[in-house]
């Protein structure tokens, strides 16, 4: 278990997550993406903190981290919500108002 | 005087779960003499209830439901006994326990939480709406009773300035925390009966929706849930006792014998008052949540922290 | 060596997990594939030290998978019959990113020649960050606050479908809410 090896993992979850949020059409879907995302994210500064520098200021970034998670899980939950109430529908791609 | 907690091996983890298992069976018994002595019968008939279930659950053929999601629906099913038998791996016996976690406090938590995806997915695996709506129910009084069982469980670790239960139990050895934090102790036990959805907050298996997320299961699945229900009980009954009612101190017997014997007595009371107390609504709950037990748990958790920082 | 075999099978539980997620029909299963992804990553945290944290992690993230199942319900169906279905847009290019970016972080992670470990972990870890927190860092204390309780107000503006005139009927300066949706406590 080296660094590397964990870095390595974490790059995977990132990696899949991205995918996810990338080609997802569902609102939710998108946002199971980002989850994974920051899931590799919290696994790499874990990682960081152990194996290069284990003091306390990289357990203040992990809590952060999940902080700004479960904030933008509420976030984009509440728009989803409004979207769908207004819209109808619950796909990115009905969602373009602001695009070009 | 209380002894200082110390991990055991792990070989007496076998004995954990039958001691849960027996202490379930006795909760169940004691509800069946209950609601014996509530029909007008002789109290002692109904304290072999619960073996005549278990022969009978462990007989009955499964009831297939259409295309129920089977996979989710066993593991909410037997994850509840899983999910009790991992709790009680923190919460000591008189000085022994099976893990001496640094953080024993927030394993506890951890372990309820799952209780959410877990009854969840019961209500969800049967494919049947009114099993749906169970699980439903119970998620919204799951987000009511969680952030002031979350600051009840803080409060005796600020007193004891430590996540470890071992040190919770130690720092009661002049004065029980019951009684310096008595809104932390109604809290909790309110909580160990919500997650349990037992009694008061059993809306989730409520006979106004045919019985909610147990409306479907049967057989060997059915056995796990009700006899996962009473473990969990006893579980959260068990873990009061190093947090409040301090662990194993008390005069003459050994502090083994005294977990067991407050252990059985705060079970008893959680079990009788499911025959005393009507069923909570979740919405109407929602607002007296919010309203009124989340600032009284963080006052309490306030006038810990003031006393331990000062005195 | 155990250490390894144990961190090998949750990587692997964690990334399959994860793009189990993406794959199955079913939206609960789905929702509860990332919640094993999260318990895998957070029992490897645990595993590099970090056990508040990392019980922590499995918490807050079974948590939000049991609230995100009915959200995902909600908005997506139940689809009992487990029919197939394909919900995404240009999935080739998002696989090409995807892929690149594993080998860009890949090549990082591999050539990059990390600086030696600086210091040791506290004897006490929660003890120290929490002294951390209400110290050094309570800018980070200071910040999270009132991002959490914007929004907690801001979620609530947002999906709440009922505003002041459902709940105070049409004068809005009465006594008490004329409320048809009374809460607890007679409210």
């Amino acid at each position: 278990m080296t660094l590397e090896a964990v870095l390595l993992v974490a790059a995977a979850l990132f990696c899949v997550g991205l995918y996810g949020a990338l080609s997802q059409q569902v609102v939710v879907m998108v946002m199971m993406g980002l989850e994974l995302m920051l899931n590799g994210v919290i696994l790499a500064a874990g990682a960081f903190w152990w194996f290069r520098a284990p003091a306390p200021d990289g357990q203040v970034l992990l809590l952060i981290v999940i902080a700004a998670m479960t904030v933008e899980m509420a976030m984009g939950f509440a728009v989803a919500t409004l979207l769908h109430r207004s819209r109808g529908s619950d796909m990115t791609d009905s969602a373009t108002d602001l695009s070009g | 005087m209380t002894e200082p907690i110390v991990q055991v091996s792990p070989i007496w983890a076998i004995l954990a779960p039958i001691a849960v298992l027996l202490f379930a069976l006795a909760a169940a018994a004691l509800n069946g003499a209950l609601v014996a002595q509530s029909a007008g019968r002789p109290f002692r008939s109904g304290a072999s209830a619960p073996l005549g279930q278990v022969a009978r659950l462990l007989r009955q053929r499964r009831q297939v439901t259409v295309a129920a999601d089977v996979l989710l629906w066993r593991i909410g099913a037997g994850g509840l006994v899983v999910v009790t038998f991992l709790k009680i791996l923190v919460i000591p016996l008189g000085p022994w326990t099976l893990a001496d976690l640094g953080v024993g406090v927030v394993w506890f938590n951890t372990m309820d939480v799952m209780i959410w995806a877990l009854f969840w997915l019961i209500g969800w695996g049967a494919n049947s709406a009114h099993a749906l709506v169970g699980g439903y129910r119970f998620l919204s009084l799951a987000v009511s009773y969680e952030l002031p069982l979350m600051f009840a469980l803080i409060a005796p670790a600020v007193a004891a300035q430590s996540l470890r239960v071992g040190d919770v139990v130690a720092a009661q050895h002049d004065l029980w925390f019951v009684i310096w934090m008595p809104v932390a102790f109604v809290i909790f036990c309110g909580s160990v009966i919500a997650f349990s959805s037992w009694g008061p907050f059993a809306t989730g298996a409520g006979r106004d929706i045919a019985g909610g997320f147990l409306v479907d299961v049967s057989g060997v699945d059915r056995l796990l849930i009700l006899t996962g229900r009473y473990a969990v009980l006893t579980a959260g009954a068990a873990f009061a006792v190093p947090l409040f009612l301090g662990g194993g101190g008390g005069p003459l017997l050994p502090d083994w014998l005294w977990t067991i014997v407050k252990t059985a007595l705060v079970l008893a009371a959680f079990v009788a008052i499911r025959h005393r107390v009507p069923t909570i609504r979740p919405d109407r709950f929602a607002e007296v949540a919010w309203i009124i037990v989340l600032p009284a748990a963080l006052l309490q958790v306030l006038v810990v922290a003031l006393i331990a920082v000062g005195g | 060596m155990l250490v390894d075999i144990l961190f090998w099978g949750l990587a692997v539980v964690a990334v399959a997990s994860g793009v189990t997620v993406f794959v199955v029909d079913s939206m609960a299963r789905a929702t509860y594939a990332l919640a094993v992804s999260f318990i895998a990553v957070g029992i490897m945290l645990v595993m590099v030290g970090l056990e508040y944290i990392g019980i922590i992690t499995i918490l807050m993230m079974v948590m939000e998978m049991a609230i995100m199942a009915v959200y995902m319900v909600m908005y997506m169906g139940m689809n009992p019959a487990l029919l197939p279905m394909d919900m995404t847009h240009s999935k080739r290019w998002s696989a090409v990113l995807a892929t690149g970016t594993f080998v860009l972080l890949a090549a990082g992670i591999l050539l990059i020649p990390w600086p030696a470990r600086v210091g040791a972990p506290a004897v006490d870890l929660v003890t120290s960050l929490g002294e951390a927190i209400m110290g050094p860092k309570m800018l980070a204390m200071l910040t999270i606050s009132p991002v959490l309780f914007a929004t907690i107000i801001a979620g609530l503006v947002i999906a709440n479908p009922r505003g002041r005139y459902d709940r105070w009927g049409d004068n809005l300066k009465r006594g008490t809410p004329n409320d048809p949706i009374r809460g607890g406590l007679g409210r």
